[in-house]
């Protein structure tokens, strides 16, 4: 391992790595707080269908645009992605098709189309530079300006989630009681949807349309092993994704490569995922709710348990009058 | 399962890597095994999460192929950038190169060039072809009632798993040539598009494949006349496909489900005026002081009391008002008054029969109070069919079959005309 691009990373000397950190960071903490609430709500592939959905409309916005204006690429990424998660809702209400297979549809055909427009784009002459790497990401590169849209939309989504977290909570866990009361849920449905597409087309850039559902989706499934409460659930999520995001970052450019390589370090956003897969693992293994260790605790007491109680009283006498266990 | 051929087709993206990595060429084979065991990894790892039981399976399954995914990523970014194993492709297929990459095949004395990815192709459709055939019956029960099939011992599990091999087999052949997106397209859309048409398995399974050999022709043509890629114009046919049969299909489409749902309501609201009208008529006769002029006032519906009001839209409104017209149910005298002519009178006669017997066995049977009875009779009475009114009758005493709980006649329903 290359101790020095470690120390010069960890103490934050360039200002690169800076913005980089910054970036992910942000990011990290905006999908696990919002991908919560999507697992939450049963749309955990939602935020696939929008980030697939994104390509056409980086596609179509360059088309408009005519140039490779960032912030153009995201609104019409953003703007195709709601569409996207528009079309679901739609195709689940109005017709018997079921939810998974709407959400492969919508992958599946808006993938495709933005296949085919950015193949007319780099045939055209355009440079297609910079629309690839919206599948991909490249964190490596990012600029200031993209660490500051990923701060605004975690700033935007962290502060909604906060303002509304009470109604927030009954949505995901108890609809119907909230509709009693009088409140909209279809609206603050939406909103959740509003707030995974956000998450998703400011992540595009950094991670890429396939990794970031896993940013989206690990860190809260890996949450769910340590708490109950929807509020830590919440906290839990947005840290373990913040530090899947830092750790990562890190080791993407520590990690050693091989010299037959052409690449300088490894690929961040992938790397990312790979940490966030690690720190699922451990907290299926060690979390306390449901954890595979604790489950196992609990089975072999149960059946001490069961064991004693099964035994006639005469044996139990006979064992001298041992305390329940 | 619609979402494992997504699953899949980006999980075994690091089974192609380690595949390449060990063999450094791309031979088909290990290619194949290596995506296959990637693939069926990636989908018992998901099934193991979620039988844990703290995760649910669709997040299951996002955890796991994106895993795959991302150490795929890596793997081949580490490793084995330069060659033409680049993940793009791994997207979007190489429906282009199919015709320059082919070989000869010797059958029954002929030789023929065919792609080479044919052979493969055709294996596939034709176990996929001999499995649902043979396994039909175990497959319509399996997916149609698990419970029953369960009971009956069949082993839904191991349809299950043959269903989730076969397809990720298929996937994995299919990927090469297609890209993993036209695999997901693929996999779903004709699927999802024969579900609107048809409620019979086998139609539906016929009519997918013939949806997706359309959609494959169409997509290739339209690729070719417009120099793009195959597979994502194949992808986006798959979904107009579907968007189409959404809006047009015969039973389950959305325009076919509001005309049903408008014809309804154009109904209901013809009937609502009736009997308005015929109330009406019946007030005019005992207290001839009131005029009918106020009587078609009432058929505007803003002008109702809420419980009474003609139900339906503007527009359901307005046909229903043409219609009762030009079927000859009211005329309108000179002074612009409704009143219903005699035809109009014996179509009045059966929904207001239909509300009065409702009411009387409201009253009667369930003991309701009076001011209770109006408002759930005025919605039941446009769904009584006249075997249901005769069960009502049957029901009631005698008496209470002439006048209703507030003292208005029952219309009789074999009155000689």
């Amino acid at each position: 391992m290359d101790l020095e691009a470690l120390y010069r990373t960890l103490s934050l000397a360039d200002s690169t790595t800076r913005v980089v950190l910054l970036g992910t960071g942000m990011l990290g903490l905006c999908a696990g707080v919002v991908g919560t609430l999507g697992v939450l709500r049963r749309r955990a592939l939602v935020g696939d269908a929008v980030a697939h959905a994104a390509l056409p409309g980086v596609c179509i916005a360059f088309l408009i645009v005519g140039e490779r204006n960032v912030p153009a690429l995201l609104i019409g990424a953003l703007a195709i992605g709601l569409l996207a998660a528009w079309s679901i809702a739609l195709v689940r209400r109005v017709s018997r098709i079921k939810e998974d297979a709407a959400v492969a549809l919508v992958i599946g055909s808006f993938f495709g189309l933005g296949i085919v427009l950015s193949q007319r784009i780099s045939e055209r002459g355009n440079a297609a530079a910079g629309i690839d790497s919206f599948i991909f990401g490249k964190a490596a590169t990012m600029i200031q300006s993209d660490a500051l849209v990923i701060s605004a939309a975690t700033l935007i989504c962290l502060l909604v989630v906060a303002l509304l977290h009470k109604e927030l909570r009954t949505l995901c866990f108890d609809r119907a009681f909230g509709e009693s009361l009088g409140w909209r849920m279809g609206p603050l449905d939406a909103l959740v949807m509003a707030l995974v597409a956000i998450t998703t087309v400011a992540g595009l850039p950094a991670v890429g349309a396939v990794m970031i559902v896993g940013l989206l989706i690990i860190p809260s499934a890996a949450a769910r092993f340590w708490t109950d409460r929807f509020g830590l659930t919440l906290i839990v999520s947005g840290a373990l994704g913040t530090l899947a995001a830092i750790i990562g970052t890190i080791a993407s450019g520590a990690l050693p490569v091989p010299d037959s390589s052409p690449s300088k370090g490894w690929p961040t956003g992938p790397t990312i995922i790979l940490v966030a897969g690690a720190a699922f693992f451990a907290s299926m293994l060690f979390g306390p709710k449901g954890g595979l260790i604790a489950q196992a605790l609990r089975r072999a007491r149960l059946s001490r348990t069961l064991a004693y109680d099964a035994r006639l009283p005469i044996d139990r006498a006979d064992s001298g009058g041992r305390p329940l266990p | 399962m619609s979402m494992l051929g997504d699953a899949i087709s980006h999980a075994i993206l690091p089974g192609l890597a380690i595949a390449f990595l060990i063999t450094s060429s791309r031979a088909p084979l290990p290619m194949l095994v290596g995506a296959a065991l990637a693939g069926i990894l990636s989908v018992t790892l998901a099934s193991a999460l979620a039988a844990a039981r703290r995760v649910r399976e669709d997040a299951a399954l996002g955890v796991s192929f994106s895993l795959f995914f991302a150490g795929g990523i890596v793997l081949i970014t580490l490793f084995a950038r330069s060659v033409d194993l680049d993940p793009g492709c791994v997207l979007y297929g190489l429906a282009e190169l199919i015709p320059l990459d082919t070989r000869p095949i010797t059958l029954l004395g002929m030789t023929a060039e065919v792609p080479r990815a044919f052979p493969w192709l055709l294996g596939a459709l034709l176990l996929n072809l001999a499995l649902v055939l043979i396994f039909f019956k175990e497959l319509t029960l399996t997916t149609f009632d698990t419970s029953l099939a369960a009971a009956l011992g069949f082993a839904p599990w191991a349809v299950h798993a043959g269903l989730l091999a076969s397809t990720a087999a298929t996937s994995v052949v299919s990927f090469e040539v297609l890209g993993s997106i036209l695999v997901i397209a693929m996999l779903v859309g004709p699927g999802a598009t024969a579900y609107l048409i048809t409620d019979r398995l086998s139609r539906m399974l016929a009519w997918s494949c013939a949806f997706a050999a359309l959609a494959a022709t169409l997509g290739y043509a339209l690729a070719l006349a417009l120099e793009t890629n195959i597979a994502g114009m194949v992808a986006t046919i798959t979904g107009a496909q579907f968007a189409l049969a959404l809006l047009l299909a015969p039973r389950h489409g959305v325009l076919a489900k509001s005309y049903r749902r408008l014809n309804l309501a154009v109904r209901i609201a013809s009937e609502d005026m009736l009997s308005t009208l015929y109330r009406a008529h019946e007030r005019a006769a005992r207290e001839p002081a009131l005029d009918l002029a106020e009587a078609s006032s009432l058929l505007e519906p803003a002008a109702l009391d809420p419980s009474d009001r003609v139900v339906g839209s503007r527009l359901a409104c307005w046909l229903a008002r043409r219609t009762i017209t030009t079927r000859g149910l009211v005329r309108t005298d000179p002074a612009g008054t409704l009143s219903l002519t005699p035809l109009g009178v014996d179509a009045a006669r059966e929904t207001i029969r239909a509300h009065r017997l409702w009411e009387a066995y409201l009253a009667t049977n369930l003991g309701l109070p009076q001011d209770h009875l109006h408002a759930p009779s005025h919605r039941v009475e446009h769904f009584l069919t006249p075997e249901i009114q005769k069960r009502l009758e049957t029901e009631l005493p005698p008496e209470a079959t002439r006048l209703d709980p507030h003292g208005q006649p029952i219309p009789r329903a074999d009155r000689p005309r």
